[in-house]
């Protein structure tokens, strides 16, 4: 049984402007021990998506099914999913300094989100805390355990965010832009880090993102998403040596490489992203895309499904299999 | 454990010790409640505004305990002596002072003026102060709830504090205090009187900090350490008391020191039409509404508790504001 098993998602919010189409139609599975990388442009709908998983978000219309571990999430009991939070699932946010509380200390938060589930005194939790920050890899935590987040640096603060998601040994970690905050070295450290706690503790991952560099190592599989929906999923190798979807070529072409110059890159994805309270007609990439002439007029009015091309690899696109092919191979490839 | 004054909720990202420099010394670890106590150090006004407010609250402290416990304080010497028998009023100048009795005598009574704005202090502060704390600890919590739950909650509070605020409160108190009889709800005497100014002054003024406190929560609940710590599990209790109510201290601080001197005026209203603490006890507005029929031939005597009265709400006042400033970073 899957662990983590995402059917036909949908997270609409009811705003005075419109009906803003966050998630629309987002289906995935995630087994333990796994990560799955989630990629996609700013407002793609990756945060929303995630509090979704977790039953967080206040006014919103969700539809679809989320089955955790065998259970339904949608729908079911507020307070049971209360439950489940913390203990069964739980999320890094992007900024730890806005997620964490400014007028407690580093300790006392862990020591509270632990004692959550678990029934223990207040010393006792504190020792588990100052075992945490030691595992995640804060020096001195036993001095540490009683600073305020504002006292932390930012590599730290992330550090001591994921020791508090990791307090209760969550089974589904939702890491959600764990690194965007952070400089390059420090990224590379923080993910190690999520990379070893989860080998360590045997949980199924999310990594959201907006950068492919993020997760290239990382990710067993990936999912692109593209104005609230999935455009190409697949094992990584499959993402990153054979990438099918226009948009994925894009994010590849703007990822930041060592190795390069950065006017070198192939090509930025021009344009902005798509409006998601009147979502482009057809496939949502069209108007940016440089390939919908290739397909004749469907690009515009007729919304692409997702379509198994092999090994485990789907990608909604309207381009044939062998026009993707030549394109990929002659004019994306070659360039990276 | 935590420090509720560290950070007026209006700090929309609050990071001690960011908002200060140039003060010279460290600026490492330096919470917004010390930045706060620099600011209001340096704020000479509000200071002086809080000693006196200080010095009234040990006075009236002083008062309650040597006139309650040990009826230590003279309110019922009649100094028939020193009064005129023909116009009743004090003899000598300036409403008869005089080193025994600095602030003068009661025109026909002939009781020592300080003694009474001394023994009437405690009456006006602790119901001021009661009256405040039974208005915030009810605005406060409709306010957060109404703010955190939002929905029909929210409409039905927001319904029920302009139904309040529209409430004819003078007209009310003065019929309420007209019909309690002398001996009610097991109370009787002065404890009555006081606690129905409590509650009268105190549970009809809670709609507006209520609604402070409504806004706030409105959009402290979108900040993310909210979400943060629902996403490991926290129940509702520990998200509106551990989390929010700290982020609230500081204007339910603010707004308490402003609304006291409003009530301690109220109270002194309430006196002053004769509904308030029944004579012989001695109040501001009480001894206000006595000195109104002589303040033709003994004006002094209403000089007396009018400068208490407007002393006290005036210290009250500069110190509120000095505090709002010094907790509000955005105030300069
Ligand atoms: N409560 C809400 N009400 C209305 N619209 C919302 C709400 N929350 C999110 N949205 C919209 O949903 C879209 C997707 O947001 P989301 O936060 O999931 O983006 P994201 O992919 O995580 O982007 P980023 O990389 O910037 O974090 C955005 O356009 C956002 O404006
Ligand atoms: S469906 Fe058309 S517009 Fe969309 S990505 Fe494919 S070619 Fe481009
Ligand atoms: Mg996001």
């Amino acid at each position: 049984m899957t662990f983590l098993d995402v059917r036909d998602l949908r997270v609409h919010f009811p705003t005075d402007d419109g009906l803003v189409r966050s998630v629309d139609g987002l289906s995935y599975r995630l087994e333990r021990g796994k990560t799955l990388g989630i990629v996609g442009e700013s407002g793609s709908g990756k945060s929303v998506s995630s509090l979704a998983v977790l039953g967080l978000h206040k006014r919103a219309r969700i539809s679809g099914e989320i089955w955790l571990d065998g259970e339904e999430l949608v729908g079911a009991d507020e307070e049971h999913v209360r439950g489940l939070r913390g203990k069964k699932m739980a999320m890094i946010f992007q900024d730890p300094l806005s997620a964490m509380h400014p007028y407690y200390t580093v300790g006392q938060q862990i020591v509270e989100a632990y004692r959550i589930h678990h029934r223990v005194s207040k010393a006792v939790a504190r020792k588990h805390a100052i075992e945490m920050l030691d595992r995640v890899g804060i020096p001195q935590p036993n001095s540490r355990v009683d600073d305020y987040p504002h006292q932390f640096s930012g590599g730290m603060r992330q550090r001591a965010m994921i020791a508090m998601a990791l307090s209760c040994d969550p089974e589904l970690l939702i890491a959600d832009e764990p690194t965007t905050a952070l400089d390059v070295t420090v990224q590379a450290q923080i993910l190690d880090l999520i990379r070893d706690l989860q080998r360590e503790f045997g949980s199924a991952v999310v990594i959201i993102t907006h950068d492919l560099g993020v997760v290239a190592e990382l990710a067993d599989d990936i999912l692109v998403m593209y104005g609230g929906r999935c455009v190409e999923n697949g094992p990584s190798t499959e993402i990153f040596d054979n990438p099918q979807h226009p948009y994925t070529w894009g994010l590849l072409g703007s990822m930041p490489r060592l190795d390069r110059e950065r006017s070198e890159r192939l090509m930025p994805i021009k344009g902005t992203p798509p409006s998601l309270i009147n979502v482009p007609s057809g496939c949502a990439f069209h108007p940016r895309c440089a390939y919908a002439e290739l397909v004749g007029g469907a690009c515009g009015y007729e919304v692409p499904q997702l379509r198994e091309v092999g090994g485990g690899h789907q990608v909604a696109c309207h381009l044939s299999q062998e026009q993707r092919h030549r394109v990929w191979h002659t004019e994306i490839e070659p360039n990276l | 454990m935590t420090a509720p004054m560290d950070v007026p909720s209006s700090a929309p990202e609050a990071q001690p010790g960011a908002v200060l420099t140039g003060a010279g010394g460290s600026i490492q670890g330096r919470s917004l409640r010390q930045i706060a106590w620099l600011r209001l150090k340096r704020d000479r006004v509000a200071m002086a505004g809080g000693v006196v407010v200080a010095v009234l609250v040990l006075a009236a402290l002083a008062a309650g305990v040597l006139d309650k416990l040990f009826g230590l304080i003279p309110t019922t010497a009649f100094n028939q002596d020193l009064i005129d028998p023909d116009l009743q009023i004090p003899k000598g100048a300036f409403g008869g002072i005089s080193l025994a009795h600095p602030l003068g005598i009661e025109p026909t009574s002939g009781r020592d003026l300080l003694a009474r704005i001394f023994a009437g202090s405690w009456i006006s502060l602790l119901i001021a102060f009661l009256a405040t704390m039974l208005s915030v600890v009810i605005g406060t919590l409709m306010g957060v709830v109404a703010g955190y739950f939002g929905g029909w909650v929210d409409t039905l509070i927001s319904r029920l504090m302009d139904v309040f605020l529209a409430f004819p409160l003078l007209v009310f108190a003065l019929a309420l205090a007209g019909v309690v009889p002398d001996n009610a709800f097991g109370l009787s005497g002065d404890v009555l009187r006081i606690a129905l100014l409590i509650f009268i002054i105190g549970f009809f003024n809670w709609p507006y900090i209520g609604r402070i406190i409504r806004g706030q929560t409105l959009s402290l609940r979108e900040r993310e350490f909210v979400d943060a710590a629902k996403s490991l599990g926290a129940r509702q209790p520990y998200i509106l008391f551990r989390e929010l109510l700290p982020n609230l201290a500081a204007p339910i601080l603010v707004y308490s020191t402003l609304l006291i001197p409003t009530n301690i005026l109220f109270e002194a209203a309430l006196s002053f039409l004769g509904v308030g603490v029944r004579p012989p006890t001695p109040t501001w507005g009480g001894m206000l509404s006595d000195a109104a029929h002589y303040y033709q031939i003994d004006p002094e005597f209403m000089l007396v508790p009018g400068l208490a009265i407007f002393v006290t709400v005036l210290a009250f006042n500069l110190f509120g504001d000095g505090l709002r400033d010094a907790l509000d970073p955005r105030a300069r």
